[in-house]
C-alpha cells in the first residue's frame, strides 16, 4: 500500500489507462498547460502530450459535444468539468445525447465517455457553485454515476469508468482532492455497481456516498462513545445502486439514516427509503431518516452555509431517532 | 439553353447549365436523377402515410431539399462520415441505405434502421457511415464536430459532413463549435441546409445579419453561399470543402439555399409564406432539372427513364409492405440497447 491524495489517484487512474489504450484522452478546461484547476491532471501535457491532453475553451457545451461525437467514433474520451455546476451547461448533451445514443440507434451507436469533476459545495462559493448532482443525474437511464469517496475507491473506479463501453458520470469534490489515504501498489480495479460496508456496526446502518460520508464516520466515532454501534455503507455508485448490500445490512440493524450532500426531494434518500419499505418493511424497527442538504439554494453567509449542510450533529440526531433516544 | 432549370435563389454564383458540354458525366446525372426521385417518392409517401394514421409521432420531409444531398453524397467518398437533424429521411437514402428498413422505421417496426426506437428524427445507419438523426435543434453540430475530430485523432483523411438547418444556425452551440472546429482545424463541413424558415419563423424574423454564411466570418472559417437548388453546385462546394478538410486546412461553412416544399412538419398549415413563393422554387426542382438535362443530351431513352421511374415506385411499394408485414419489437426490447453492459440492473416493479 501507498498514501496518495485523491487527485493523485485520479492521475493514477487516468494515466495508467492512457498509457494501455491511446484512444483514451483528456480534455476540459484548463487541463493541459495549467496542469488542471485542482492539479488534478498535473505533468499528463508533458507525458501524453496536446494530442492527448487537450485544452479547451470556455464551452462546455461545445467541448462535451465534440466528445459524444468522438466517442460515436471510436475514441474514449475524459471529458474535465471544472465543476458540475458548469456542466449545467452541457446536460443536454450528456442527458439527450450520450445517455441516448444506444438506443436512438437501435444498439449501432454508444457513448464510452467518462465525464467527471468536482461536485457539491466547495466552501462559501454560494448558491450557482455549490449544487450536488448525483440524484439529477442518477434519475437518467442510459447514464451510470459513480460517487467515490476516498483515494483508493477513486482510482479503482475511474479505471473501470474508462474502461466502461457506457457513458459515466464521475463526481469528486474540490473538497476531496487534497484528502489522503492509502491505495494498494500496481494495478487494480473496482467494479461499478457495488456498495461497500466501510464500518460494521450493529444497531444502526447510515447509507451515504461521495464526500459527505465523512461527516457519517466521525458522527459514527461520536456514537460509538456512548455505546451507539453505526455499519456505514458507502454507496460508491448511484446508478445503478447495490440496494442488496443496503437491505442486508438493515436485516441486521433494523434502522437506518440515509446522508447526502443533496436536496430532500427527489433524492437518492427518497429512493433508498422508498426501497426499504417495499424490500424490508418487515425489518425496520423505525422509519428511515435523512440528512441532506436544506431544501434552499446554497447560501454564502457562513451561518447559514453550516446551517443548511448536513453535519455530525444533524446526523447524530437522526441515528438516536431511528433508537427513539433523545 | 435549359432557362428554367437554372434558375436560382439571389446570392449565389451564376452558372449554367448546358446541353452540350456537361461537367458531370452522364452516369451522375443518372445517378442524381434516380437517387433524388426515390428521396422525393419516399416522402410523397411517408406524408401520405401519416395523414393515414399509419405511424405517430413526427414526421419532417426534405421535398424540394433533394439536391442538397445527391450533391454532398456525389461528392465524398464511402469513408467519409455523414451527421443530421431531425429531417434526416433523404440522408441514408442518398447513402444507400435500403429504403424498406428507412420505412420500417417510420412503422416502428424490430426491422427498422434503428430497430424500431428511434422513429423517423432518429434514423442511423452505421453500415453507411450515417451517424444520424437527432432531435434535438443543433445538438448534432458538436457531435459532429466531434466525429471529425476522432477521424484527425486516428489520422485518416475522412470528412465529416454535418447539416442543420438555418433555425439550428442560432443555437450557442455552433458558435461553440465553430471557435473549435477553427482552432483545431477539424476535418468537418458545415452545411447549412437554409430552407429559409426555422418551423414558421422566417429568417429575417430571427436575426439582424441575413446572410448565414457570415457567421463563419467571427472564426475566419472559410465561408460559401450555395445554390442548393443545384446538384451540380453542391457537389463542386462539398468537393472543394472536402479537399481543404482532407488537406489539414480546417473546416467550411456551406450556406445551401435550398427549400422545402413542404411544411415544417406535417401538422403545418404554412401561413407564414405564400403559394407563389412555394411555386417559384418549385420551378427550380433539382429533379426535373436533372431529367431535362438527361434527355437534352440523350442520356437515357424514354423507356429507359420509364424503367427508373417504375423501379423506385416498385421500391417505395416494397418498402411499405416490408414495413406493415414487420413486427412491432418483442417486449423485451424494451430493456435491450440502453446500456452496453449487458446485466444492468434496471429498476423494475409492477
Amino acid at each position: 500500500m501507498k498514501t496518495v491524495q485523491f487527485r493523485e489517484a485520479l492521475r493514477e487512474a487516468m494515466s495508467e489507462e492512457m498509457r494501455r489504450d491511446e484512444n483514451v484522452f483528456l480534455m476540459g478546461e484548463e487541463v493541459a498547460e495549467y496542469n488542471g484547476a485542482y492539479k488534478v491532471s498535473q505533468g499528463m501535457l508533458d507525458e501524453f502530450g496536446d494530442k492527448r491532453v487537450i485544452d479547451t475553451p470556455i464551452a462546455e457545451l461545445g467541448f462535451t459535444g465534440i466528445a459524444v461525437g468522438a466517442s460515436m467514433n471510436g475514441l474514449r474520451p475524459i471529458v474535465e468539468f471544472m465543476t458540475w455546476n458548469f456542466a449545467i451547461l452541457a446536460a443536454d448533451q450528456i442527458i439527450n445525447s450520450a445517455a441516448k445514443m444506444l438506443q436512438m440507434s437501435g444498439g449501432q451507436y454508444h457513448c464510452p465517455i467518462v465525464f467527471r469533476g468536482g461536485n457539491g459545495q466547495a466552501g462559501q462559493l454560494a448558491a450557482t457553485h455549490s449544487q450536488a448532482f448525483e440524484s439529477f443525474y442518477a434519475h437518467v437511464p442510459g447514464l451510470k454515476v459513480v460517487t467515490p469517496s476516498n483515494p483508493a475507491d477513486a482510482k479503482g473506479l475511474l479505471k473501470s469508468a474508462i474502461r466502461d463501453e457506457d457513458p459515466i458520470v464521475f463526481l469528486e469534490s474540490e473538497k476531496m482532492y487534497g484528502d489522503k489515504g492509502e491505495i494498494p501498489e500496481g494495478e487494480y480495479l473496482i467494479p461499478i455497481g457495488l456498495a461497500d460496508v466501510k464500518r460494521k456496526g450493529k444497531d444502526v446502518t447510515i447509507v451515504s456516498f461521495g464526500k459527505i460520508i465523512k461527516e457519517a464516520h466521525k458522527a459514527a466515532d461520536e456514537l460509538k462513545k456512548e455505546g451507539i454501534e453505526c455499519e456505514v455503507i458507502d454507496l460508491r455508485t448511484v446508478r445503478p445502486i447495490d440496494y442488496g448490500t443496503v437491505v442486508e445490512s438493515i436485516k441486521k440493524t433494523n434502522r437506518c439514516v440515509v446522508v447526502e450532500e443533496s436536496w430532500p426531494l427527489a433524492s437518492i434518500s427518497s429512493e433508498i427509503a422508498y426501497h426499504l419499505q417495499r424490500y424490508a418493511f418487515d425489518y425496520l424497527d423505525a422509519p428511515v431518516m435523512r440528512v441532506t442538504q436544506s431544501d434552499t439554494p446554497f447560501p454564502f453567509s457562513p451561518t447559514l452555509m453550516e446551517e443548511g449542510l448536513p453535519n455530525v450533529n444533524r446526523i447524530i440526531k437522526a441515528v438516536k431517532a431511528t433508537m427513539y433516544k433523545n | 439553353m435549359a432557362a428554367k432549370s437554372s434558375g436560382k435563389p439571389k446570392k449565389t454564383t451564376k452558372k449554367e447549365s448546358s446541353s452540350k458540354k456537361q461537367k458531370f458525366s452522364k452516369e451522375t446525372y443518372i445517378k442524381w436523377y434516380k437517387d433524388m426521385l426515390l428521396m422525393r417518392k419516399f416522402e410523397e409517401k411517408a406524408g401520405q402515410l401519416y395523414i393515414q394514421q399509419k405511424f405517430g409521432g413526427f414526421c419532417h420531409l426534405y421535398i424540394g431539399q433533394e439536391a442538397v444531398v445527391a450533391g454532398t453524397v456525389s461528392a465524398t467518398k464511402p469513408t467519409d462520415f455523414h451527421m443530421t437533424a431531425y429531417r434526416d429521411h433523404a440522408h441514408p437514402i442518398g447513402l444507400g441505405t435500403d429504403v424498406r428498413k428507412l420505412m420500417a422505421e417510420l412503422y416502428g417496426r424490430e426491422t427498422g434502421v434503428s430497430k424500431g426506437k428511434g422513429g423517423s428524427m432518429h434514423f442511423f445507419d452505421k453500415e453507411k457511415n450515417f451517424l444520424g438523426g437527432h432531435g434535438i435543434v443543433g445538438a448534432q453540430i458538436p457531435m459532429g464536430a466531434g466525429v471529425a475530430f476522432a477521424e484527425k485523432y486516428k489520422g485518416t483523411d475522412n470528412v465529416t459532413m454535418v447539416s442543420f438547418g438555418d433555425g439550428a444556425a442560432r443555437q450557442g452551440a455552433l458558435h461553440e463549435t465553430f471557435n473549435m472546429a477553427m482552432l483545431w482545424k477539424l476535418p468537418v463541413i458545415f452545411i447549412v441546409e437554409n430552407n429559409n424558415y426555422a418551423m414558421g419563423t422566417s429568417v429575417e424574423r430571427t436575426t439582424n445579419v441575413m446572410d448565414l454564411s457570415k457567421l463563419g466570418s467571427s472564426y475566419e472559417m472559410p465561408s460559401f453561399v450555395v445554390n442548393g437548388m443545384s446538384p451540380e453546385e453542391v457537389h463542386e462546394a462539398v468537393a472543394m470543402a472536402a479537399e481543404r478538410a482532407r488537406k489539414g486546412e480546417g473546416p467550411t461553412l456551406l450556406d445551401i439555399k435550398t427549400y422545402r416544399y413542404k411544411g415544417h412538419s406535417m401538422s403545418d398549415p404554412q401561413k407564414y409564406r405564400t403559394k407563389d413563393e412555394v411555386k417559384e422554387y418549385q420551378s427550380k426542382d433539382p429533379i426535373e432539372h436533372c431529367l431535362k438535362v438527361i434527355k437534352d443530351n440523350s442520356y437515357l431513352t424514354e423507356e429507359e427513364i420509364k424503367e427508373i421511374q417504375d423501379w423506385v415506385a416498385n421500391e417505395i411499394k416494397e418498402a411499405i409492405e416490408f414495413a406493415e408485414n414487420s413486427d412491432y419489437p418483442s417486449k423485451d426490447e424494451l430493456y435491450k440497447d440502453v446500456y452496453k453492459t449487458e446485466d444492468y440492473p434496471f429498476i423494475i416493479e409492477y
